[in-house]
């Protein structure tokens, strides 16, 4: 009983009660299902407020630890480990935050197989809150690789016309990366003598002084970073996301962009990082050179793309570009603006996701072009847009300027005096600011062409309605919080700040 | 023959002595109620399980050294029993469905079984040659039992001869390392090895007898009967064979080479290195193109059987020794598990005269039958090594064991191989999942037992492994 009443446990596994009363419920009752799903992860969320309550920012350790011995024979020393910190405790509250308003933007779009679909979505919220959560490398990886299975199905079964392609691209191009991490855990595991996260934290130093060469350090580093940059997805392992977005289906996309893509990021805060300090700052010039590339790579192909939600996708190679940036600078603006990035990044991507799946319902279709004046058939549709997409571009006010600014601080502080001055140096950030202006051009184009001028093709044929009360209550609170973000950050970057001035002990 | 003798191969004396007696019993049940054949088998079958499991810590050596009863053949000899329950189970509702229901089906298990057994307890070559005929020739017979079916016949002369074949590297080998060492005891070969530097003559006999184990698992090149034996055989005998013949196979390998061959580990590790590579490589390579699900699973058979190779890699390291005997019993303790599911879902999609085994009749699957869809899921993504199943505990077991021997090269060609599985297995789920299709299944209660079990196993014991890690770990070798 003890065991099931930690705050994180409880956390972690809650929406598995949801799972187990949804598969004794009849496949027919849609509504009530739907409202299973949404209690269930409404509860999940009000838990995460919990373990929010229960957080001490001042304290940057791990913290509300959940630790039992899992496997623990025959030199295995595997624990069941789940902690949080400030660089975690953001994403586990945007995980559960999304959730809820993912599942609730599926009430009408999704009406076949609603059960498995909330069986799939449920399931996915455990893997990646257990992701954000997990201090064991192996429990790491178990959810790690776990969440690919349910979006798997997610992409596959509720996804557009190229669905399959899309889900088994997506399947194996995540695993690809994963299965050389696999490797170098155990390598690590086996070097340390555990899989502990912490532990493994206080015995590398002595190892790397003894029995791990730089060299061997690099390729550790070089195998986590494949699982994670694959995931971020870094330019030029993106090509399985546009796939994936496309063909996902609204609730998937959001969550798709909104959480799983953190994964790859925190997992180079979470482990590459401390874990091999020497590669990463010799490292850290040419993860700078891929980010800026994605950054200017990301916008001009945005602006190119016809389909909307292509669009978003590859704005999101853009956006992460920064997080990558930021991150890699390695100072305390660079690393708090990334992870508050991450963040921004998963309210106004998953906005925009939201509301071309709320017009695509509509209409079908997602060309660019055959859309057009539509602000005056949905004028309040419009605004939300208007204000995600703002967000998105990084207009200061809102919250994408907050994070983006940090992250430009950060890289140019890096190229001054920091870890890019031995390459590239303050171009890194002077290149990447150019991206934040093409974030403008392609977003206002996409605006523009959508929503402005004169009606196109299909605003004319359509009888258009506007939002529901529904779909606005489905947005409106990503809204408050671009707000929020935007106009008063403090309380965010609180909850960072130890965790991230611990981090950088070393550095 | 003392008592200790008597003790030693008590278990598989059991089943021997009962399958003797089924067979005049059997004479004298009605041709349509065989099913109580295989009643009595399965009896046979759990009275041994039970004497294994009571006298679990019994060690003994027995017949002048000739067979040995320790942790590891325990633990074997139970894995070969569960094996043969679950092969009966299988066996019971297809025999009947495809008209060749005979009670001898069951005997001739329960003798494979015990020769089996034996093989796991061989501590001498020839006694590991006479348990290798014996687990042999009831398969062949058991490959041939849809006769005059032709796919049937072909596979068991296949087998036969290629079975046949690859016995006489076996006794040519043993006959090479007798002339090396003078001896056919495991112990024997392991002393005169270690005390004078041992020759070519004992390194060509290793590699014989090698040659001809590789063949029994199916290691590439030793591969190409597989496929054909594995889609002509009954699919009950197959789903026996793939498993039964694998656990007993690499048992007898890895006692062989870790008690007599140190000596000659540099020779052998890089042999040993090369033929688990090339047997990933080419099973999950040739496995793409499949499009008959019992090829596939052939061909999947293969691959696994590169995977628990890797184990055998490090076997001169006597620090490492123990943990990757541990990792590969316990992997083909998931793999059996595992694979006897996957099996069971195959039954149950069968159609009479072979019908109903491609790829594409799983199509639909998940919409008429989700359960069984489920259950199937749950066994691909055990094969990929994916969690949460029992495959993904087994290849971290496995592969921490090849790297801490110090081969992490060959754990990198192992999980971009686990990789390249993933694309064939997705297939199945993608069929069962996202394409149209009307299927229609056999349902049994033995069959739909033996699947529910192999699920639950698969998925549960991926989350409370550690007994079976306890059970891998303590079964230990008897070295010399």
């Amino acid at each position: 009983m003890e065991f099931l009443l930690q705050p994180l446990t409880l956390l972690t596994f809650f929406p598995l009660f949801g799972v187990l009363v949804i598969l004794f419920m009849n496949s027919e009752a849609k509504n009530a299902i739907r409202w299973t799903a949404m209690a269930a992860s409404l509860l999940t969320f009000g838990i995460s407020l919990w373990v929010l309550s229960q957080f001490n920012a001042s304290n940057p350790d791990l913290q509300l630890e959940a630790k039992y011995p899992w496997i623990n024979v025959a030199g295995w020393n595997i624990y069941y480990y789940l902690a949080v910190d400030g660089l975690s405790i953001l994403l586990v509250l945007l995980t559960a935050f999304l959730t809820p308003i993912s599942i609730l933007s599926t009430w009408t779009a999704v009406e076949d197989r609603v059960k498995d679909f909330m069986i799939f979505f449920l399931l996915l919220e455990v893997g990646m809150m257990g992701v954000f959560l997990a201090q064991d490398l192996f429990l790491f990886y178990i959810f790690w690789e776990f969440t690919l299975v349910p979006m798997y199905f997610l992409i596959g079964l509720w996804g557009g016309p190229r669905r399959v392609y899309a889900a088994v691209k997506f399947f194996l191009y995540t695993m690809a990366g994963s299965i050389l991490m696999l490797v170098a855990i155990l390598f690590l595991g086996i070097k340390a003598d555990t899989f502990n996260v912490p532990t493994l934290l206080a015995r590398l130093p002595d190892l790397y002084a003894t029995s791990i060469t730089p060299q061997i350090q690099m390729l550790l580093f070089i195998a986590f970073t494949a699982a994670f940059a694959i995931k971020v997805p870094m330019w030029p392992l993106h090509s399985w996301l546009p796939d994936a977005h496309v063909e996902a289906p609204t609730a998937g996309s959001v969550i798709l962009a909104g959480v799983l893509l953190k994964m790859g990021t925190y997992g180079f805060l979470r482990f590459n990082i401390p874990l091999f300090p020497d590669a990463t700052v010799q490292a850290a010039p040419w993860i700078a050179l891929l980010a800026t590339i994605g950054i200017i790579y990301g916008a001009a192909v945005s602006y190119a793309q016809a389909d909307v939600k292509k669009l978003v996708a590859y704005s999101s190679v853009s956006h992460l570009g920064f997080v990558m940036l930021g991150m890699f600078a390695l100072n305390a603006q660079g690393v708090s603006g990334a992870i508050l990035q991450m963040i921004n990044h998963g309210l106004s991507t998953g906005a925009l996701f939201l509301l071309i799946g709320m017009v695509y319902e509509q209409t079908h279709t997602r060309e660019i072009k055959v859309y057009g004046g539509l602000w005056k058939v949905m004028p309040v549709f419009g605004t939300v847009m208007l204000i995600s997409s703002l967000s998105s571009m990084g207009l200061p006010g809102l919250n994408g300027f907050v994070g983006e600014f940090t992250i430009l601080l950060g890289a140019f502080g890096a190229g001054v005096d920091g870890v890019f001055t031995s390459f590239g140096g303050v171009w890194w950030a002077g290149i990447s600011a150019v991206g934040v202006i093409m974030a403008a051009v392609y977003i206002l184009y996409m605006f523009q062409k959508m929503f402005l001028g004169p009606a196109g093709e299909v605003t004319h044929h359509h009888e258009l309605k506007d939002l529901n009360w529904r779909e606005i209550l489905t947005v409106a609170p990503l809204l408050i919080f671009m707000f929020w973000i935007g106009l008063y950050p403090a309380p965010f970057f609180n909850l960072i700040a130890p965790a991230v001035e611990k981090l950088l002990i070393g550095y | 023959m003392t008592q200790n003798d008597f003790y030693t191969i008590l278990p598989l004396t059991i089943l021997t002595v009962w399958a003797c007696l089924l067979l005049v019993v059997d004479l004298f049940i009605p041709k349509n109620s065989k099913g109580f054949t295989a009643f009595l088998s399965a009896l046979g079958l759990t009275a041994a399980l039970g004497y294994t499991l009571l006298f679990r810590n019994y060690e003994s050596t027995g017949f002048n050294n000739m067979v040995v009863a320790d942790g590891f053949s325990t633990f074997v000899n139970l894995l070969l029993l569960v094996s043969g329950l679950f092969g009966v189970a299988l066996a019971y509702g297809y025999i009947k469905r495809a008209g060749i229901e005979r009670g001898e089906y069951y005997i001739l298990m329960l003798f494979s079984v015990a020769g089996m057994m034996l093989m796991a307890q061989a501590s001498d070559l020839i006694i590991v040659f006479l348990a290798l005929e014996w687990l042999s020739i009831p398969l062949y017979v058991l490959a041939a039992f849809a006769r005059p079916n032709l796919q049937s016949e072909e596979a068991g002369v296949k087998y036969f001869l290629l079975g046949a074949f690859s016995t006489g590297f076996v006794v040519y080998g043993t006959a090479l390392i007798y002339g090396a060492t003078g001896t056919t005891s495991l112990g024997g070969i392991f002393y005169t090895a270690s005390n004078q530097t041992p020759g070519l003559l004992l390194t060509i006999g290793a590699a014989l007898l090698l040659v001809g184990f590789a063949f029994k698992v199916a290691a590439v090149p030793f591969h190409m009967w597989t496929p054909d034996v594995y889609q002509g055989s009954p699919t009950a005998v197959t789903a026996f064979m793939s498993s039964g013949a694998k656990i007993a196979g690499f048992a007898a390998l890895l006692r062989v080479f870790a008690t007599a061959f140190p000596a000659i580990s540099a020779d052998m590790t890089p042999v040993l290195w090369v033929l688990a590579a090339l047997t990933m490589v080419v099973g999950n390579i040739t496995a793409i193109s499949q499009t008959n699900i019992k090829r596939m699973l052939a061909y999947s058979s293969i691959a696994h059987a590169g995977y628990i190779l890797m184990a055998f890699v490090p076997y001169g390291n006597k620090e490492v020794l123990p943990v990757s005997v541990a990792a590969g019993l316990f992997y083909l303790a998931s793999y059996a598990v595992t694979n006897f599911g996957a099996w069971a879902v195959v039954i149950s999609l069968e159609k009479a005269e072979g019908r109903g085994l491609e790829i594409s009749d799983f199509a639909g699957l998940a919409k008429k039958y989700p359960a069984l869809a489920i259950a199937m899921t749950a066994f691909m993504l055990s094969l990929i090594g994916f969690p949460p199943t029992l495959g993904l505990v087994g290849k971290f077991y496995l592969f921490r064991a090849v790297i801490a021997g110090g081969y992490s090269g060959l754990a990198v060609i192992g999980v971009v191989t686990s990789l390249v599985s993933a694309y064939y297995y997705l297939r199945v789920v993608v069929n069962m999942y996202m394409r149209e299709g009307d299927p229609s299944t056999e349902s049994e209660m033995w069959l739909g037992f033996t699947t529910i079990i192999t699920a639950v196993a698969t998925v549960a014991l991926s989350f409370i492994p550690q007994w079976m890690f306890a059970a891998a770990g303590a079964a230990v070798l008897r070295l010399f």
